[in-house]
């Protein structure tokens, strides 16, 4: 039995390929005003790693706040879903997953069998999407990369007292122009993003394993501010997390 | 330069400065300031014996002492040589009015503009609507300007001017027309669906690749806009006779649009809509020096 999963998100187009549980191929793209491009690409990327055609491929489900827009799937299944039963897979012993994407955040608490018991979604706001770290990263001509470890240097705390990504901008400029070190800003950025998460966390009340995935969760900047944050000691990170939505979709897809 | 830099400004909005040639300040037994340090734009405004007499209108730059102190000058300079030290009394407001170098005292904007619209727009006034570049206040005030109720939102880029200068310069329309345009459609398009002004960017290129014209990707975030500030204001009774104050004031798109929602039309002025906290705060600068003087 081979599966798919695929998720449309806001920004990328995750593929994952299973096969009798395994994944055997991964593609990712970027996607721009239409998806259309960048599923393709992300499926042949997949399919190649595979080595499987499309036509092998029995179920295929979608996952990602972009699906409706979509079509070349057989059924559709929520993101807190996916997530939620990738996760159990990936690591059984979180309870609490936390999903940053392009434009929406989530916070999924989940029981020892992977049930989901509650989630809080942030979809409004970009303060506490990857989006808002996009932002800043421009504002300070830096790159995302750059923009990760450099926060890692930073000694200080230094607040950002904007929530909104707007305003916030406008902050960032002016510590730039105050010749506040580049460290020290990319610091107080991902500390100021880790607060919006944490808050949102928080609605579904925190309970240890921590896990953050999403494209934003390769930040290891944001890791260590949200680790502070919610006063954790561990947050787990999975290998590819911003995967697992479509990882989570293709497990759906494996079942029927 | 780079290609950012090198980039026409299209949020760049007017910064003026004005001086009434008729009023001889030299006759004037009290000189005051009103100095407003906003997050976006600083005006400051003199006034003789209690009449508007000079004013200078402003981008605010980063560092706030030197925004107020810049604002201050250029108002200056419009008179017939007045100097700093012949302003008697001297308020500041606004987000940055406690940074006012030669300010005597610093009251909120929410108190000076309400004083401020009573001048500019007479005493019926009951309501006052301030749309400014990081915030959104309703005011309900009495006959003689004093406030009896507000609401603020500071949180959010949505409503806000700061949104819609990124909005005209995501655009390239300079935001001195966002308005006009954004009323030259046939009929008013749905209004952008997305809250959030980063969001809003998006949906807004997606709409232009859709074939949407400028004017009618103007229209759809002017409505959101409009219908945005009139759901945060609502919890105020918006009564009349209501005003529109700061530098939104100047986008007839908005204003139209929110008129309509409320079922109320503004009433207008000659002075520039973005002086309300900067009057008020030297009316009460006059208020406070008399006191001073007793």
């Amino acid at each position: 039995m081979i599966s798919a999963g695929m998720d449309v998100g806001s920004k990328t187009v995750k593929v994952v390929i299973l096969k009798d549980g395994r994944i055997i191929g991964k593609g990712i793209a970027t996607a721009g005003l239409e998806a259309d491009e960048a599923i393709q690409t992300a499926w042949e990327a997949a399919l190649k790693e595979a080595g499987v055609s499309r036509e092998e491929i029995n179920k295929v489900v979608a996952t990602g706040s972009r699906r409706e827009e979509i079509s070349g799937f057989d059924d559709e299944v929520s993101e807190v879903t996916a997530d939620a039963r990738a996760m159990i897979i990936v690591n059984p012993e979180i309870r609490t997953i936390i999903d940053v994407g392009a434009e929406e955040g989530r916070a999924i608490k989940v029981d020892s069998g992977g049930k989901i018991l509650d989630f809080a979604v942030n979809e409004k706001c970009a303060a506490g999407a990857g989006a808002f770290i996009e932002a800043m990263a421009r504002a300070m001509q830096v790159s995302i990369e750059e923009f990760s470890t450099e926060s890692l240097k930073s000694d200080k705390t230094i607040p950002i007292n904007a929530q909104c990504a707007i305003f916030a901008e406008s902050e960032v400029v002016s510590l730039v122009h105050d010749e506040t070190s580049r460290p020290d800003i990319c610091g107080a950025i991902n500390d100021a993003i880790a607060d919006r998460l944490a808050s949102m966390a928080r609605r579904v009340l925190v309970e240890p394993k921590v896990a953050l995935i999403g494209g934003a969760a390769l930040g290891i900047g944001l890791q260590s501010s949200l680790k502070e944050a919610l006063e954790l000691d561990e947050l787990y990170i999975p290998d590819d997390p911003e995967f697992l939505g479509a990882y989570g979709a293709s497990i759906v897809a494996s079942e029927s | 330069m780079n290609q950012e830099q090198a980039k026409k400004e299209y949020w760049r909005w007017d910064e003026t400065n004005w001086s009434n040639k008729d009023i001889d300040w030299k006759a004037a037994k009290i000189i005051t300031g009103g100095v407003d340090v906003g997050s976006v734009s600083s005006q400051a405004v003199i006034m003789a014996d209690g009449e508007l007499y000079a004013y200078a209108n402003t981008r605010t730059g980063y560092n706030s002492p030197e925004s107020a102190t810049n604002v201050m000058n250029w108002a200056l300079e419009a008179t017939s040589g007045m100097k700093l030290d012949d302003i008697q009394f001297t308020v500041g407001t606004g987000y940055g009015r406690v940074k006012v170098p030669f300010a005597n005292k610093a009251i909120t904007e929410i108190a000076c503009h309400a004083r401020g619209a009573n001048f500019m727009y007479g005493p019926t006034v009951r309501t006052v609507m301030d749309m400014g570049g990081q915030d959104l206040k309703a005011i309900r005030c009495d006959e003689r300007g004093k406030v009896l109720n507000f609401l603020m939102n500071e949180k959010c880029a949505a409503g806000t001017g700061r949104g819609m200068e990124v909005i005209a310069d995501l655009l390239e329309v300079p935001i001195q027309e966002v308005g006009q345009r954004s009323l030259d459609v046939e009929e008013d398009p749905p209004p952008v669906s997305n809250t959030c002004v980063l969001f809003a960017k998006s949906e807004m290129m997606g709409l232009l690749k859709r074939g949407y014209s400028l004017n009618k990707a103007l229209a759809a975030y002017c409505s959101a806009m409009a219908y945005r500030v009139y759901t945060q204001i609502r919890e105020v009774d918006v009564e009349k006779d209501f005003v529109i104050t700061g530098g939104i004031a100047k986008n007839s798109g908005i204003v139209q649009r929110l008129e309509k929602l409320l079922g109320i039309a503004s009433l207008k002025t000659e002075v520039d809509y973005q002086l309300a906290g900067a009057i008020g705060a030297a009316l009460f600068g006059k208020v406070l020096y008399e006191k001073s003087k007793k």
